[in-house]
């Protein structure tokens, strides 16, 4: 019976549920369909880049050639979808209005603003009262940078990647590579190979970076690969909160996004990243929805410390393991994320902690929730090398059910060559209780209310660690993402 | 206020589980009854379903509040019609603040009536102002709802939420179960400066104790799902002294 209501509700809401479903009519400069030798040095000199580049790309197509030959897309995760057909596949889609790139906002398209406008971006002057600096990635260009210049008074770089290589190709060289290199897998190599755009940060020594950075990612093009890279750098004692937002419009074709996130955290500084990703995440019944494949990984040197705080509620798949390299000697590694799973949604998420210096200590705390016929992994690793004296982690991983058509698992990869390490891993699974709601109830909220708020609650861990904007954004995308998930 | 005439309830897809054989009670405006009964008489039953609680099914019979039958509304409406159940067993609730589960609730009820909701600043003085009065230690309603709360805590939480709410009937579920006095006194305190003619109250009791610091106007005695005696405060005081075998079908028979 719980069942029928459901799927009449949901039959209700249908073209509401996913609030940021539209798509923007802007002409669009596509490169043809399919990926080749010749696709990955359109898409360079596209960009106007530096031979270097170039042959780095080179590098990392043939290597996801032999990649693919091999047949080595990674398989062990928990999750399922048809063969993806790589050569069906736009890797290139600049509006076109900006391929003659944008000076300031007055140059970019109005129509373009508008849907920014729609997304809630705090573009302009709203970036202004938010305190927030904004790097929009449109389909794969980054179209506007606000705040450009009172960073650079600081000495911060906060620009789109390829203004990056063209700009400050040093910085770019030194780093690009370093954390997550081509070879690091198959998503990774084909992200190097054929990245179009992404955002670039660097803050220099002693520097506090006195605003949250922000991204805001949206794929608009029909079956179009969205593969941008993401390169930050916290000098030693730098400091710097990052945000990024995440959104595509509603198509019933899957779209693939292959994304690389590096961080490199210099002795005694700290990078907090915060993502809400909220791609399609396909109909109630299954069909389309974004394929999130991303490798993120970041290295703590001495004394450093990185903070991955994510909400993913979007995407038909979402594949992602938010790491960090703990390197140096009393480096911090943490890990908050709350990853729901609607309709049928899959998510493999988690993290990896590597100790590798003395003292280096690691916090996860990993929440899912399923609901429908959703299904969610935890995947973590957590690795104590032989040198990493006194190292410590703590891992919670709680599972929430809704319904009893979906799933939740937990694979912890625990490995330990150093015996002073202390480890604790706790773990749960619980399931929204009748008495909860009922108590809810009895106080005068609606059951989707009452469920929203024991979601929250039972959130709250993981959204206290987000920024306060971000935070409310979050909460209220638990709520649109679990209508007609009660019932 | 609140009439039950002829109720039969039974658990939920279990055979020949009656609890509730054929009650009939009439709360009027401004009166405090009080349901008292042994263990397994179906008192806490009674009070869940007055609150609409879906475990449990009406086979037969009907609740009017006001006059309007409410047997099929959901609890929230219930609640917004000004009904306020006082739980035995408060739910715990990770990570949601009292605070803000008050504030919500409040916000839910002002919603379905269309009047306009409490402004933060006046709800936090009213909550403040609430916490004091009922005693709950401050910094335990700035953590989880309930959660690592001890009996005597969760029981004071749920006079806070009465206080804050002023409803037109609250049914208190066995509120003094596992109370030291000066807790008893609180709760007690509570009702009492809550009673006016606007308002009704049923406390439902094991023990006769709470009725020495509450004046019930009525008292009735719930035996294996019936209401076997109804009188004034008196019949408190007989069930102290005799217990309530008197009125079981094994003890009447002997």
């Amino acid at each position: 019976m719980a069942t029928q209501n459901t799927i009449s509700r949901k039959s209700d809401m249908s073209g509401q549920e996913y609030q940021w479903g539209f798509v923007t009519d802007i002409e669009t400069d596509l490169a043809p369909r399919g990926l080749s030798e010749d696709i990955v040095r359109l898409i360079s000199s596209k960009k106007g880049e530096p031979e270097w580049m170039l042959e780095w790309r080179l590098k990392a197509y043939r290597h996801w050639v032999k990649l693919n030959d091999a047949e080595s897309e990674p398989e062990w995760a928990n999750v399922k979808y048809p063969k993806i057909d790589y050569q069906d596949i736009y890797y290139y889609a600049a509006p076109k209005s900006v391929t003659e790139a944008p000076k300031s906002l007055d140059d970019v398209d109005p129509e373009m603003l508008a849907t920014f406008e729609k997304l809630g971006i705090p573009l302009q002057e709203r970036a202004k009262l938010a305190g927030i600096a904004v790097d929009a990635v449109f389909d794969s260009v980054s179209v506007a940078t606000t705040f450009e210049k009172q960073l650079g008074e600081l000495g911060i770089i906060f620009c789109s990647f390829s203004e990056a290589v063209k700009n400050h190709p040093d910085l770019v060289k030194k780093y690009l590579g370093s954390v997550v290199p081509y070879t690091d897998n198959f998503f990774a190599s084909l992200n190097a190979a054929v990245f179009s755009d992404g955002s670039f940060a660097y803050i220099p020594p002693g520097v506090r970076c006195p605003i949250e950075l922000m991204t805001y990612f949206r794929i608009n093009t029909a079956d179009t690969g969205q593969f941008e890279r993401t390169l930050i750098i916290a000098d030693e004692g730098a400091y710097v909160s990052y945000l990024e937002g995440c959104t595509a419009p509603f198509r019933k074709t899957h779209q693939l996004h292959a994304a690389v996130v590096e961080l490199v955290a210099l002795d005694d500084s700290e990078i907090k990243y915060s993502t809400i990703q909220n791609w399609f995440p396909g109909t109630p019944e299954g069909e389309g929805g974004v394929f999130n494949f991303v490798t993120k990984r970041g290295r703590a040197d001495k004394n450093a410390k990185i903070s991955w705080t994510q909400v993913e509620t979007g995407s038909a798949i979402t594949w992602k393991y938010p790491s960090v390299i703990l390197k140096g000697d009393n480096s911090v590694g943490e890990f908050f994320s709350v990853a729901l799973t609607n309709n049928y949604q899959q998510a493999d998420t988690g993290t990896k902690m590597i100790h590798i210096g003395k003292n280096t200590k690691s916090t996860i705390v990993a929440k899912g929730i399923s609901a429908g016929h959703g299904n969610n992994t935890y995947r973590g690793q957590v690795q104590i090398m032989p040198g990493a004296e006194n190292a410590v982690n703590h891992t919670q991983c709680d599972s929430l059910l809704i319904g009893d058509k979906c799933g939740a698992h937990t694979v912890p990869y625990i490995e330990v060559r150093n015996p002073t390490a202390r480890l604790e891993h706790e773990a749960s699974t619980s399931k929204v209780s009748d008495e909860q709601l009922f108590y809810l109830r009895a106080r005068g909220l609606s059951e989707e209310e009452a469920h929203h708020m024991i979601i929250t609650g039972w959130s709250r861990e993981v959204f206290q660690e987000l920024p306060f904007e971000f935070a409310l954004e979050a909460n209220q995308l638990l709520k649109v993402s679990l209508e007609g998930a009660v019932g | 206020m609140l009439e039950i005439k002829n109720l039969r309830v039974s658990v939920l897809d279990i055979d020949d589980s009656e609890i509730l054989k054929g009650i009939d009670l009439t709360v009027k405006t401004g009166e405090v009854h009080a349901i008292m009964g042994p263990n397994g008489s179906g008192k806490s039953t009674l009070a869940n379903v007055l609150m609409g609680r879906t475990e449990y099914v009406i086979t037969e019979g009907d609740i009017l509040y006001d006059g309007e039958s409410i047997i099929d509304l959901l609890p929230e409406k219930r609640a917004h019609l000004g009904m306020f159940l006082a739980f035995q067993y408060p739910a715990e609730i990770p990570g949601v603040r009292p605070w803000q589960f008050l504030k919500a609730a409040l916000d839910a009820k002002a919603d379905s009536r269309g009047e306009e909701k409490m402004s933060i600043r006046d709800f936090s003085k009213l909550f403040d102002e609430k916490v004091e009065a009922v005693g709950i230690n401050p910094q335990l309603v700035k953590r989880s709802l309930n959660e690592g709360f001890s009996g005597g805590e969760k029981k004071r939480n749920e006079m806070l939420q009465l206080e804050v709410l002023q409803p037109e009937l609250a049914i208190l579920d066995e509120t003094d179960s596992g109370l030291d006095v000066d807790a008893l006194r609180i709760v007690a305190h509570g009702v009492n400066s809550m009673r006016s003619p606007e308002r009704s109250f049923i406390i439902v009791t094991h023990y006769q104790r709470l009725l020495n610091y509450i004046k019930p106007d009525v008292v009735h005695i719930l035996v294996e799902g019936k209401i076997v005696k109804t009188g004034g405060p008196e019949l408190a005081l007989d069930v102290e002294k005799d217990g309530y075998k008197q009125y079981t079908s094994v003890g009447a028979s002997a």
